[in-house]
């Protein structure tokens, strides 16, 4: 087992902690904290994977707009959920059941496919830097990946607005909130 | 030398994590949650592709790149959700959000 593997296997392990803490916390602002860790596993996966744009992408939507996110959501909404009742729904098991299902099947899959196994990460042609700058040229060429690049930005910009659409106060007090 | 399948088993993992989450927690704010775990995954299991099967071939990481847009939008817009209906009908709890249901 070399060197590689061992932070492999730290990594992996970490992300996965985190990920099933998200999952069973009571306390969303411990399960949102657990999210980051588990969203900092896996940019540094990307690192581990040799896309270090894309760790750095992870850590700056993910870790620092996504996550913060929902920590303000949590605290915006949380008055109600300091909590009555469990935190999870009755049918817990049918889910813990497919997720494990799935998972089995997922194994069996790549257990089937042995080029799976023998595939090697051969070493990468150019420097780091000319694959950034491939990167970034692939996204805006037209003969290339522009039309989905153009699509994700009008999709954030909708999203953006809509977020804004429909967070916004209502105009006039709706039937159930005369009390508050 | 880090197999491929070992990447693949963990993004496994990680997805089944977060579908788990979505279909067992109560709370709308932890089911996004599981959803962005889902998309890590995924998201994982695209770049490691890229780097194992087609490193000469940038694809994977547009792809992955995309992903992260589209995870971005995604939040902001269930956040928003989340907020509004907490708004209007002061719970979070996915089972109470019943006015839909006949």
């Amino acid at each position: 087992m070399t060197a590689m593997q061992i932070v492999f296997l730290v990594i992996g392990a970490a992300t996965l902690l985190g990920g099933v803490m998200v999952v069973v916390s009571r306390n969303l602002i411990h399960a949102a904290l657990w999210l980051i860790l588990s969203l900092a596993g896996v940019a540094a996966l990307f690192v581990l994977l040799e896309a270090g744009l894309l760790a750095v992408v992870q850590v700056a939507v993910y870790i620092g707009a996504i996550a913060i996110l929902i920590i303000f959501a949590v605290m915006l909404t949380r008055r109600v959920m300091a909590d009555s009742g469990p935190a999870a729904n009755p049918n817990w098991w049918a889910a813990a059941l497919a997720a494990l299902m799935i998972f089995a099947g997922l194994v069996v899959v790549f257990m089937q496919l042995p080029a799976l196994g023998a595939a090697q990460a051969a070493p990468l042609a150019g420097d780091p830097e000319v694959l950034v700058e491939d990167l970034g040229r692939a996204l805006v060429d037209v003969d290339r990946y522009v039309v989905p690049f153009e699509v994700a930005s009008v999709l954030l910009l909708a999203a953006l607005i809509g977020a804004v659409v429909v967070a916004r106060p209502p105009e006039e007090p709706l039937p159930g909130e005369e009390g508050r | 030398m880090i197999p491929l399948t070992w990447y693949l088993l963990l993004a496994a993992g990680l997805f089944c994590v977060g579908l788990y989450g979505v279909l067992a927690r109560r709370n709308a704010v932890a089911i996004l949650m599981g959803i962005e775990l889902m998309l890590n995954a995924v998201n994982l299991n695209l770049v490691a592709f890229w780097r194992y099967i087609t490193p000469t071939v940038i694809a994977g990481q547009v792809f992955a790149v995309i992903v992260f847009a589209v995870a971005a939008s995604e939040a902001a817009v269930g956040l928003a959700l989340i907020i509004s209906i907490y708004r209007r009908r002061s719970t979070v709890v996915a089972d109470e959000i019943n006015m839909l249901k006949w």
